[in-house]
C-alpha cells in the first residue's frame, strides 16, 4: 500500500534506512536508531504521507542479535487521511542492554507517551526526552524488565509476604483438580524450577 | 406482632420448642445471611454477572445482597486474576472485613493462578489471604459456583474452617477414556450405534468411517 512511504524514506534518509521489505502488504523499514526521531518527524509532517495515528509500540528481544542490536523496538503507524500503514523498527542495545536508548517521539505523537513507558517497563529501553519515564504496568519496587529473555520465567516479586503453612494453620497444598503450582495441565509443571531467594 | 410477652413465653402445649447449641444456631443464622463483597478483576466477572442475575436466583441461598464496603460484608468473592500489584489491595480489603468473614475463590485464576504462570500473577489468593472455598473452572459455570456456595454454607453451619474444593460434576478425562473404551471394545462399531439415538448422530458416526 504505502510503497510510496518506503521510497520517500530511502530517498530522503539513504543509508539510515538499513533495510526495507513489503510482505503481505506490510511495509517495513528498519531504521538506524540515531535517525529514529528524524524519520518519525518526516513521516508525520510530509503531506503525502501524513502518518497521524500512532498505533502501537513494542519491544522484541532477540538475544542472539547482540552485535546488531538485541532489542528491536517496533512501531506501527497509520494515516487516517491517506489510509496507509507503515511499520518501523530500530535495533538497540548490546547483550547487557547497554546503549538501549532511543529518542522519544512524544513531541510528535502525544499518544506515544504511555506506549513508550510500556516499552521501558517491559523491555528496558530508555526513551531520551520522554517527559515522565516511569513504569506503567509493573510497580516501582519491581526489579528488571520482564519481557527481556534474560528475565527468569518463574521469578515473581511479590509486594506482600506470602503466607506460610504454619501461619495459616491449614494445609495450603492444593487438592484435586489443582496442582501444587497451577490449575492447568499445560503449565510449566515438570520443568526444572529456577531457584530464587524465596525458595 | 401482637402481644410481646406472650410470644416470648414459649408454651410447650401450644407452640412447641426446640433445643439447639448456640454455635449451631449462630452457624445456621450466618449461612443464610451472607452479605457479599464482589472483588471482580477479570473475565470471570462475566460469569459472576450471570450468577447474580434472576435466572440463577442467588436469593435462594440468602447470598444475593452485595455490599460495596468490606466493613458491611461477610463473604469476599474473589472473582478473576489477582496480579502482584493487586495483592496488597486484596489483603487490605480482607483485613477491613469484620469477623466472621469468609473468602470464596471464584475460578481457576483466583484459586491457583490458572494458566498464568508468570512474573505478575499471584498463584492463588491463598498465598495472601485465608480461603474457604475454591471453585475450579475457567470460568466456572454458575451451577458450579452455586455448588461452591452450598459447600461454604455447609462449612459455616458446621463451623469448619478447613478449605474445600468444588468437585467437577463431570470429569472430562474419565468421560473421554470411557468413550475410547467403548470404541475399542466394540468389534463392529455399529454395535455402539443403537445407543446413539438421533439420525444426525448416527450419520455422523457413519461418515467418520464408523460402519464398514
Ligand atoms: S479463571 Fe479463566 S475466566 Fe476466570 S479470570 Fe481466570 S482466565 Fe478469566
Amino acid at each position: 500500500m504505502s510503497q510510496l512511504a518506503l521510497d520517500k524514506l530511502r530517498e530522503r534518509f539513504g543509508a539510515a534506512i538499513l533495510e526495507t521489505h513489503s510482505q503481505f502488504g506490510d511495509d517495513t523499514a528498519v531504521v538506524e536508531p540515531s535517525a529514529w526521531k528524524a524519520v518519525c518527524t518526516f513521516l508525520r509532517e510530509d503531506p503525502a504521507l501524513d502518518f497521524d495515528m500512532p498505533v502501537d509500540l513494542c519491544g522484541v528481544d532477540y538475544p542472539s542479535r547482540a552485535t546488531t542490536g538485541r532489542m528491536e523496538v517496533v512501531m506501527h503507524l497509520y494515516s487516517i487521511s491517506q489510509k496507509h500503514r507503515i511499520r518501523l523498527k530500530a535495533r538497540v542495545g548490546d547483550e547487557d542492554m547497554d546503549g538501549a536508548e532511543l529518542d522519544s517521539v512524544t513531541s510528535i505523537w502525544a499518544g506515544m507517551n504511555w506506549l513508550e513507558r510500556e516499552v521501558f517497563d517491559m523491555s528496558g529501553v530508555k526513551f531520551l526526552g520522554h517527559p515522565d519515564l516511569r513504569r506503567i504496568l509493573m510497580y516501582p519496587e519491581f526489579e528488571g524488565h520482564p519481557l527481556q529473555k534474560t528475565y527468569p520465567a518463574e521469578l515473581t516479586q511479590p509486594l506482600v509476604e506470602y503466607r506460610t503453612e504454619e501461619e495459616a494453620g491449614v494445609p495450603l497444598q492444593k487438592q484435586e483438580p489443582f496442582g501444587p503450582d497451577e490449575g492447568m495441565s499445560f503449565g510449566r509443571r515438570g520443568l526444572p524450577r529456577v531457584e530464587t531467594d524465596r525458595d | 406482632m401482637g402481644d410481646v410477652n406472650r410470644s416470648l413465653t414459649l408454651d410447650g402445649s401450644e407452640q412447641g420448642f426446640a433445643t439447639t447449641r448456640v454455635d449451631a444456631l449462630l452457624g445456621w443464622a450466618r449461612k443464610y445471611s451472607l452479605f457479599a463483597y464482589p472483588f471482580v478483576t477479570a473475565c470471570c466477572g462475566m460469569e459472576y454477572m450471570a450468577l447474580t442475575s434472576p435466572r440463577y436466583d442467588l436469593a435462594r441461598f440468602g447470598a444475593e445482597a452485595p455490599r460495596f464496603s468490606p466493613r458491611q460484608s461477610d463473604l469476599l468473592w474473589v472473582v478473576g486474576t489477582i496480579s502482584q500489584r493487586q495483592a496488597p489491595v486484596l489483603k487490605r480489603i480482607y483485613e477491613q472485613m469484620m469477623e466472621p468473614k469468609y473468602v470464596l475463590a471464584f475460578g481457576t485464576c483466583a484459586s491457583s493462578g490458572g494458566f498464568y504462570d508468570n512474573y505478575t500473577t499471584v498463584a492463588g489468593i491463598d498465598k495472601v489471604i485465608p480461603t474457604d472455598v475454591y471453585i475450579p473452572g475457567c470460568p466456572p459455570r454458575p451451577e458450579a459456583v452455586m455448588d461452591g456456595l452450598m459447600l461454604l454454607q455447609d462449612r459455616i453451619a458446621r463451623n469448619e474452617r478447613r478449605p474445600g474444593v468444588v468437585k467437577p460434576r463431570l470429569d472430562p478425562v474419565a468421560e473421554a477414556k470411557a468413550l475410547v473404551q467403548i470404541r475399542k471394545s466394540a468389534k463392529d462399531p455399529r454395535e455402539v450405534l443403537p445407543a446413539i439415538k438421533t439420525e444426525e448422530a448416527r450419520s455422523l458416526v457413519e461418515r467418520n468411517g464408523g460402519a464398514k
